[in-house]
Order: structure tokens, then C-alpha cells, then sequence
């Protein structure tokens, strides 16, 4: 009987080995006479267990993790093939906590399927909300994605329908539909363990875009350092073709939607939309001016339907089960899921997709398991490089975009970077600053100058030169990059400097209290200019 | 600044590129697989590298001869992103992760030892041509930092022991 066994294609579990893992299996396996067949999947999120191997039994499908090569011929010994005990065995993959307490609706079928299997994909709720979609009107479509409250998971958490809404009444002759698959902030990976672990769900929410605003041409703008992910879509973009899912008659639906996998050249900056969409014009990834929005003039001037991947992604299931089915989840006005990303020194680091509400305390300890390093959390950066650094004392938050304005912080994109009590947060201030001189594109001043002016007073800072003076000008800096600048590169910025100095004053010498950061204890709320 | 219009820039460098059979091959083969796309100088930049490792400035004039751009357009083009190279790099690409979730676990350190092992520093080039070192922020693997890849390939959970067998590995 041929045993199915699973092992991830995913990069992250490729990068500590799975591919060495499936062939150590196959060889193994056949030299004991065992029929095995390998499937490459996606990752069930448990990044501390990859490589998971996950073998099919009668009573489901069961995991063993971390798998190096050299531990097979053991896990093999163990009767691994049938499902048998063995150190590195974690019983039913659903059943393993850290899965079982989750919400998965976007990622429902990222590493269950193989990503490439249009079968599996179809019959694992695949292609529904797409048939929904095409017996509907496109003012129907948008209005279903708006009662949803799904809004941009990118972090600007803009409302989706409101956007296609716009771009569906402005009249043109062609339209786009972009999705910003640069995802370059640190401590977020969802929109790649979706690309590489389930492609068809983005290719059936960008053509549901399409049939809502009259698309009939899409972008992936993917960013260069995931190739594993652009080899997935382009291979799944083939599949769609062939199927007839893709190209002039969708599902003979008479209405056409071709889509396009492009890759940025490692500029960070281009995940800002309006300079994402002048790198797929071709040029120097320049933020552009607003308004007009891209909603209305975006892609080669026409009006552009720019999305997040896990926005995307997460418009099949709400055609499918219903506007109000989504809108159930969550908190406040943060309605459905986020899919958090538990990244740096983390014990049980992964992806977690729950509802919004949860707090952070539950995400880090319940889930989390604590740090790597087992020193106690000191604090964590939420929404990556632009978002707040969070003190411990403020763990109990929800995670809900309102909950963190008020306290001065994002969600952002969902990513969650873990410090321990080593950290010095003046040195991540520091290199917050940093990141901005060397990604600035230029076009505006205050994050262009103000970048390295701001890493320079600092520096000054950090010698004891007049400090007081330095930071004065280190907070007037900051008012400025986050008043005056064009985008969110330069306008966020001040997130993590200002919370840094505000929660962790001692680590820049500062210990009478005077760190100044407390004559703003609120910024301002998130800007529109918020990165996409 | 419109199409078409040419600014007089960096020419001596572009004119003096020694072997350009082989460059203006890969020019010639980029353009027709990528220039008929819609925007398609990234892409053809993409091609470029992926043939030669590298985009030479002799190539620019062709370049901007075929897609009706100026040369400072594609100049302007190749400077902007951090990916495309304008001089030839070593036999083995070095990546390290600076972003916040590879700091967290060490990629500070981890980037110390590579550069006491290799003698360079960030962006440079080791002498003999062996090996390039470069900066990256972020790979995705923020959960199993920290994280570096070497000619594409990606590493995570990397430790100095690690990192030195994988640097070692290299120098066979």
C-alpha cells in the first residue's frame, strides 16, 4: 500500500532542510521496500517543528518535527510510515495545540494540499467563491467584500470594498488589478506561506477583483527575495491557463482575466504602492504624489485595484460563505482574521491566524511558548519596521488597528519580532533610522535627511554630547518626518524611535524621566499614506 | 524628463567595456525575451544579470536604444535597486539578514564572524574573487532566524559553527 507522506516546499522549511529530508525518505523508504509517495506542501505554519513530515494514517494525518536527514533511519525503525511513536513524534498535526486553537480561513488550505494540485484545491473549498462571484453583478461583489469589513491587510487596513468601490465607478477603458506582493517588512511572512503553500486562492481573489471594479489584466509584483514563491505562482498562473481559469473566458464565464507574476529588484520602498506602481511601469521605485489614488489613476494612469496577497486571499472564502460569516470574527471595527506572524526570539515561532482581539500576551506565551533564549521578553516590535516597539507592561493590548492607534502603535501587516532582555533599544532606534537613510527613494526631504540627521543626534545621544539638546532635536525630527513626509516609509519611522525612547529610556543613558517622548504619549492617528 | 531625450552621462565608463561579444549577446537575448512586455526594463535588467551575474554599462546604450528610453533613464534604472549590480561579483554570493528578527537572534554577531572570516566588509568583494558580502533586509524566514543564503540558496537558524562549515564548504 503506498504510504503518503508530506514534507514541506516551503522556504522556510526548505532552508533548514526539508529537501534533504524528502530525499533522505525516498531513498530509505525504497531501499526497505516501502511505497511511499512524497508530496511537497506548504507549511502548516509550526516554524519551530520544520522540517514537519507529516505521514497519512487511518486516523488522519500525523506529524514528526524537527526532522533532520540523519534522524530517518530511526524515525523509519519507529514504524514512522504507520504512524509510529518516536521522540520527534507530535501525534495528529490538527491536534497539535499551537494548529488546533487557530481560525483558519485564509490559510484553511495552506499545507494541507499540495499548491500545485488544481484537484485538491478545487476539492478543498477551492473555486467556490469564484462561481459565487460570476453569478453576480460587480456592484454585487463589491458591496459583499465592504459588508465583510475586510480591510487592506497589507497594514494600512484600508477598507477593501470602499477602494474597489471606487475603482469599479470610475469610468475607463482598461483597468488593473495589482497585488503588492513586496513583503518586506521584517517579521512577516503570511503573504509568502500563502503564495508558496496555496497560489490558487490569490489567483481566484485577484479575478473575483477583476469581475468587481472590470479588470481584465492583473500584476503580481513579488519581491525578488522569494523565488520559491515566484516558481509557485508561475507554475499555478500555467495550471489556471490550462484550466481555463485564467485567460480570455474565465470558467466560460465570457468575462477575461490574465494575470502576470513581475519582480522587484530588493527595494524595499517599492512596497509602498504608488512606488510599486512606477517599478512595474519600469522606473526608479519614486513615491508618487497623492491624490489621485491608485483606485483612480494607478497603473499606467488607469484606475487600479492595488491589494495586499492576504487581502486577496481572503475574498474567496467571504464570496463563498457570505459577508456575515466573516464579519463574526473579530473585534471592534477589525473584523475577521489576521494571520500573525510569531518571528525573532521566539520559542514556537509560525504563523497564527486567529480572529482580531487577541492580545499579545496570549500570542507570545500561549502560543509562542515564551523566547527562544528562554530570558524573559523585554519587548515587541508589531507591524515591522515602521511599528511601535511595545514594553512588556503593554501586553495585555488586543490586537485590533483601533486598540493600537490609540496606544500609539500599528498592526500593520501582523508581524510580531520578539526581543529578549538583551536588547538594546537604543541600538534598534538606531538602526530604525538607518533602515529609512538606506531605503529612503528620495523624492521627499524629511525622510531622506532626516533619516541620517536622526541616526547622527543618536549618535550624539549615545555619547552623553549635550544630550538634552539631542533630544529635543531627535523630537523634532521625528514631528517632522511623521508631518511632513510623502509616504509611510519617512512618516512611520518616528514609531520606533519615538517608542523606544519613550518605553526604554535607560537604554539611551536617559534616566531623569526627561526623555521628552511623553509630550506626545499619543501620535497622531495612521496616516492614508500608511504602507499598503 | 520626457522620452526619448539624451542625457550625456557616465559615457566614458559605458564606452569602455573591453569583452562585449558575450555582454551584447545577453543584451540582444534580454530584449527579445522581455521587451515586448509593458514596462519591461526591470525584466530585461532581471535577464541581463540572471546570463552575465552582473549589468555591465556597456549594455545601456542597447538598451535604451530598444526600449526608446535615455540612458539616464536606465542608469537611473540599474542605480536605484539594490539587486542589480554594476560590477562583476565574486564566484560565491553572501547574504546576511540585518532586518529586526534576525537581530533578535544574533544576526549581529553572525555578521562579525562572516566578515572577520571573509576579510570584507558589506558590499565589497574579497581580492581573489572568491566571495561577495552583502546586507539583506529580510527573507521571509523571520521564524526561523536568523538567516542568510549563499548563491540563492536560503539558511535559517544559522550559528557561527554553521555559518563557517557553509563558508568553508565554498573555499573546496
Amino acid at each position: 500500500m503506498t504510504v503518503t507522506v508530506y514534507v514541506p516546499r516551503d522556504a522556510s522549511a526548505r532552508s533548514v532542510g526539508a529537501d534533504e529530508v524528502a530525499i533522505a525518505i525516498a531513498e530509505q523508504a525504497a531501499a526497505r521496500g516501502a511505497d511511499v509517495r512524497i508530496v511537497r506542501n506548504g507549511s502548516r505554519g509550526m516554524l519551530w517543528l520544520e522540517p514537519l513530515v507529516e505521514i497519512v494514517t487511518a486516523q488522519g494525518r500525523v506529524a514528526y518535527g524537527p526532522v533532520a536527514p540523519e534522524d530517518v533511519p530511526a524515525l523509519l525503525d519507529a514504524g514512522m510510515l504507520g504512524g509510529g511513536a518516536h521522540p520527534l513524534g507530535h501525534g495528529p498535526t490538527e491536534s497539535i495545540p499551537y494548529f488546533a486553537r487557530q481560525q483558519r480561513l485564509t490559510f484553511a488550505r495552506v499545507g494541507l494540499i499540495d499548491p500545485l494540485n488544481l484537484g485538491e484545491y478545487e476539492a478543498a473549498g477551492g473555486l467556490r467563491g469564484l462561481r459565487a462571484a460570476l453569478g453576480r453583478t460587480p456592484a454585487a461583489i463589491v458591496e459583499e467584500v465592504l459588508a465583510s469589513g475586510l480591510r487592506g491587510r497589507g497594514g494600512a487596513a484600508f477598507p477593501t470594498g470602499i477602494k474597489w468601490r471606487t475603482v469599479l465607478a470610475t469610468v475607463a477603458a482598461q483597468k488593473y488589478v495589482v497585488c503588492n506582493a513586496d513583503e518586506g517588512d521584517s517579521g512577516t511572512f503570511s503573504d509568502r506561506m500563502v503564495m508558496e503553500g496555496d497560489p490558487f486562492v490569490l489567483i481566484e481573489g485577484m479575478i473575483i477583483a477583476g469581475l468587481a471594479v472590470g479588470a481584465s489584466r492583473g500584476y503580481i509584483y513579488l519581491r525578488s527575495e522569494y523565488p520559491d514563491a515566484a516558481e509557485v505562482l508561475r507554475g499555478a498562473i500555467t495550471l489556471a491557463e490550462a484550466a481555463g481559469i485564467l485567460g480570455a473566458d474565465v470558467l466560460g464565464s465570457g468575462h477575461a482575466f490574465t494575470l502576470e507574476v513581475r519582480i522587484g529588484a530588493g527595494s524595499y520602498v517599492c512596497g509602498e504602492e504608488t512606488a510599486l506602481l512606477e517599478s512595474l511601469e519600469g522606473r526608479r521605485g519614486i513615491v508618487r504624489y497623492r491624490p489621485p489614488v491608485p483606485a483612480v489613476r494607478g497603473l499606467w494612469g488607469k484606475p487600479t485595484a492595488l491589494n495586499n496577497v492576504v487581502t486577496f486571499a481572503s475574498v474567496p472564502i467571504i464570496l463563498d460563505r457570505g459577508a456575515a460569516y466573516y464579519r463574526d470574527f473579530g473585534a471592534g471595527r477589525s473584523h475577521g482574521t489576521l494571520a500573525f506572524q510569531l518571528a525573532g526570539n521566539i520559542k514556537h515561532g509560525g504563523l497564527v491566524e486567529r480572529a482580531f482581539g487577541i492580545t499579545l500576551r496570549e500570542l507570545l506565551y500561549d502560543y509562542g511558548g515564551g523566547s527562544a533564549s528562554g530570558r524573559p521578553i523585554r519587548a515587541v516590535q508589531v507591524g515591522g519596521p515602521l511599528g511601535a516597539y511595545i514594553p512588556a507592561s503593554q501586553f495585555d493590548m488586543p490586537l485590533d488597528y483601533e486598540a493600537f492607534v490609540a496606544n500609539g502603535a500599528i498592526v500593520g501587516h501582523g508581524g510580531i519580532v520578539v526581543f529578549d532582555d538583551t536588547v538594546d533599544m537604543a541600538k534598534m532606534a538606531r538602526y530604525a533610522l538607518e533602515f529609512c537613510a538606506i531605503e529612503s527613494c528620495g523624492k521627499c526631504t524629511p525622510c531622506r535627511i532626516g533619516s541620517t540627521r536622526g541616526v547622527e543626534v543618536i549618535d550624539r545621544l549615545l555619547a552623553r554630547d549635550r544630550p538634552q539638546l539631542q533630544l529635543a532635536v531627535l523630537r523634532d525630527l521625528c514631528e517632522t518626518m511623521e508631518h511632513a513626509s510623502l509616504c509611510a516609509l519617512g512618516g512611520m519611522t518616528p514609531y520606533p524611535v519615538r517608542s523606544a525612547l519613550t518605553h526604554f529610556a535607560a537604554d539611551f543613558g536617559i534616566t531623569d524621566g526627561a526623555t521628552g517622548a511623553a509630550h506626545h504619549p499619543v501620535p497622531p492617528p495612521v496616516t492614508p499614506a500608511t504602507r499598503p | 524628463m520626457s522620452r526619448g531625450q539624451k542625457l550625456e552621462i557616465a559615457v566614458d565608463s559605458m564606452s569602455a567595456a573591453g569583452d562585449c561579444g558575450d555582454v551584447h549577446g545577453a543584451a540582444q537575448r534580454a530584449l527579445a525575451d522581455c521587451s515586448a512586455l509593458d514596462g519591461g526594463l526591470l525584466p530585461v535588467l532581471h535577464a541581463i544579470q540572471a546570463e552575465l551575474g552582473w549589468i555591465p554599462d556597456a549594455i545601456v546604450p542597447t538598451v535604451a536604444s530598444a526600449l526608446n528610453l535615455s540612458r539616464a533613464e536606465i542608469v537611473g534604472v540599474i542605480s536605484f535597486y539594490p539587486d542589480f549590480r554594476r560590477q562583476p561579483p565574486g564566484r560565491r554570493i553572501v547574504k546576511l539578514c540585518r532586518a529586526e528578527a534576525c537581530q533578535a537572534m544574533g544576526a549581529d554577531a553572525l555578521a562579525a564572524h562572516a566578515k572577520a572570516a571573509l576579510g570584507i566588509d558589506f558590499h565589497q568583494t574579497r581580492d581573489d574573487g572568491a566571495v561577495t558580502l552583502e546586507p539583506v533586509y529580510c527573507l521571509g524566514n523571520c521564524g526561523c532566524a536568523p538567516a542568510i543564503t549563499i548563491d540563492g540558496r536560503m539558511y535559517g537558524r544559522v550559528d557561527a559553527p554553521l555559518l563557517f562549515r557553509l563558508l568553508a564548504e565554498g573555499d573546496a
